[in-house]
C-alpha cells in the first residue's frame, strides 16, 4: 500500500515535469516548421507509444500489488484479527471473531484495535446501507444489507478516533458514530482476555434486578446475567465506553438517565422505547448499575 | 479474393471492436461462472487462465488479420490521410484507414484486458 503510494507519486511527478517541460519549452522557443515526416514521427512516438506503454506498466503494477492491498484475496489477510461489524439503525453491532473465524464475543458501538496490527472488517447492515469510517485510520467503505464487504486498517499511532456512519440511513443517521480505542498491544490482549474470559456475573444490586422487571434484557444482553436479548445494543461493559447512543453522549450518569428516559427526544427516530413513565428512582438505581459495569 | 474487395459493408471496420469486445465479455464472464461455481466445475484456476490465455492469442490473431486487411484496403500507406474526395477511390481508402486505426486501438485494449491474467491467481474468497 506503501509502495503504491511512492511510485504513483514519483511517477506522476515525473510525468508533471516532463509536460511543464515541454510547455515551457514550446512556449519560450520559436519552432522552426517541422517536416511533414517529422511530426507524424513525434506524434505517433509521443503522442501512441509513449502513452500506451506507460499506462501498460502502470497497470501491470496495480494489478500486480492487487493481493496485497485486496484484503478479500485469499492469503493475503492471514493471520489477522478479524472483526464483524454490522450496521443498524442508529449504532453499530460489533463482533470480535477468533483465529478461527467463529464469535468470540460481542459490543456495540466502540471498538478496540491493537496499534501497529492489521485489522479486517467484515461489514454488514441490518436494515438500510450504512457506511463504515474512521476518517484517521483510512478510507471508508458501504454497509450493504445482504452483502458482506471487507476492509482492513492498520493503526500505527494508540488514542482514541471517532468514526461516523458516512451513508444518509434516516433521521438520527447524523447522531451515528463510534469511538476506536487504539491501545498498545499488551493493553489490548488484556482487554481481549477480559471479554473472552467465562464472564463474571455483575455486583447485583436493585439496578440489576429494576433492569430486569422493566424488561430492558428483552433487547439488551450483558454477559454475565441472564440478558441476552439483540433486538439492541450489547451492554456488557457500557460503563466504560466513551460515549452513549452511538457516539451522542457522553457517558455519564446524567447523558445515561435521560436517554434512558426519552431516548427519541435525543434521537429521533431511534428504535428504544421511552420509559419516562417509570419513577425517578428507578431510573437513576438502573444508570448507576449500568454506568458501574466495567 | 477479387469479390472481398468488391464487397459494400461497414463490417470490416467493426471487426476489431467487435473483437475486442467479444474477448472482454468472455474473459468476464468465464471468470464470474468459474468462481462463481468453483465446486460444481471440475477445472482449476489455471486451466481457466490458460483457455483464456488461448483466446487472447487467438483475439490478437484475428484483430492483426483485421489490420493487415485495413492495411491492404488502405493502399499499404501509398497515399495520405485525409482522404475526403468524393470518390470511390478516397471512400475506399478511408474506411481502410479508419480500420486500421481502429485495429490498433483493439490491439492494445484486449492486451490492456489481459493484463489480470497475468497477476491475479486465485478468485475473491
Ligand atoms: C425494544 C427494545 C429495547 C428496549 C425494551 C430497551 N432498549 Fe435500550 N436500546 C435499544 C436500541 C435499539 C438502542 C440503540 C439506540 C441507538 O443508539 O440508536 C438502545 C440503546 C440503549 C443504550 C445506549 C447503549 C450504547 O451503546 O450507548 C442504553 C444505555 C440502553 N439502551 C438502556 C436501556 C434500558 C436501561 C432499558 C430498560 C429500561 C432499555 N434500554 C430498554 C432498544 C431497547
Ligand atoms: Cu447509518
Amino acid at each position: 500500500m506503501h509502495h503504491l503510494f511512492i511510485v504513483m507519486v514519483i511517477g506522476g511527478a515525473i510525468i508533471w515535469a516532463l509536460t511543464i517541460g515541454v510547455l515551457a519549452y514550446a512556449g519560450r522557443t520559436r519552432p522552426k516548421p517541422m517536416s511533414v515526416r517529422g511530426a507524424s514521427r513525434l506524434i505517433v512516438w509521443g503522442g501512441v507509444a509513449f502513452p500506451v506503454i506507460v499506462l501498460f506498466l502502470l497497470l501491470s503494477y496495480a494489478v500486480w500489488l492487487m493481493p496485497q492491498v485486496r484484503p478479500w484475496l485469499p492469503g493475503a489477510m492471514d493471520g489477522t484479527a478479524e472483526i464483524e461489524v454490522t450496521g443498524e439503525q442508529f449504532w453499530w453491532r460489533i463482533l470480535y471473531l477468533d483465529q478461527a473465524g467463529k464469535p468470540a464475543f460481542e459490543t456495540a458501538n466502540e471498538l478496540h484495535l491493537p496499534v501497529g496490527r492489521r485489522t479486517t472488517f467484515r461489514l454488514k447492515a441490518a436494515d438500510v446501507i450504512h457506511s463504515f469510517w474512521i476518517p484517521a485510520l483510512g478510507g471508508k467503505m458501504d454497509m450493504i444489507p445482504g452483502r458482506d464487504n471487507t476492509l482492513s486498517l492498520e493503526p500505527t499511532k494508540a488514542g482514541i478516533y471517532r468514526g461516523p456512519c458516512a451513508e444518509f440511513c434516516g433521521t438520527s443517521h447524523a447522531l451515528m458514530a463510534f469511538s476506536v480505542v487504539v491501545m498498545e498491544e499488551a493493553d489490548y490482549l488484556a482487554w481481549r482476555a477480559a471479554r473472552t474470559q467465562a464472564p463474571v456475573a455483575p455486583q447485583k444490586t436493585s439496578g440489576q434486578e429494576l433492569f430486569f422487571r422493566h424488561g430492558c434484557a428483552a433487547c439488551h444482553a450483558i454477559a454475565g446475567t441472564p440478558a441476552i436479548g439483540r433486538i439492541g445494543p450489547d451492554l456488557t461493559a457500557v460503563g466504560e465506553r466513551q460515549t452513549l447512543a452511538a457516539g451522542t453522549l457522553s457517558n455519564t450518569p446524567d447523558s445515561m438517565i435521560r436517554f434512558i428516559r426519552d431516548p427519541a427526544s435525543i434521537k429521533p427516530g431511534v428504535k428504544m422505547p421511552a420509559f419516562g413513565m417509570l419513577p425517578d428512582g428507578d431510573i437513576e438505581a438502573i444508570s448507576a448499575w449500568l454506568g458501574g459495569l466495567k | 479474393m477479387k469479390w472481398l474487395r468488391e464487397i459494400e459493408t461497414f463490417w470490416t471496420l467493426f471487426t476489431a471492436p467487435t473483437v475486442w469486445a467479444l474477448h472482454f465479455l468472455i474473459c468476464y464472464v468465464a471468470f464470474a461462472v468459474f468462481c462463481a461455481k468453483q465446486g460444481a466445475l471440475a477445472l482449476s484456476f489455471d486451466t481457466v487462465r490458460l483457455a483464456l490465455g488461448g483466446v487472447t492469442v487467438v483475439a490478437l490473431g484475428v484483430i492483426v488479420l483485421s489490420a493487415w486487411l485495413a492495411w491492404r484496403q488502405w493502399g499499404f500507406g501509398t497515399d495520405d490521410p485525409p482522404h475526403d474526395a468524393p470518390t470511390d477511390e478516397d471512400r475506399r481508402k478511408f474506411q481502410g484507414f479508419a480500420t486500421l486505426l481502429l485495429a490498433g486501438l483493439s490491439f492494445v485494449a484486449v492486451l490492456y484486458v489481459s493484463v489480470p491474467l497475468l497477476f491475479i491467481g486465485a478468485c475473491q474468497s
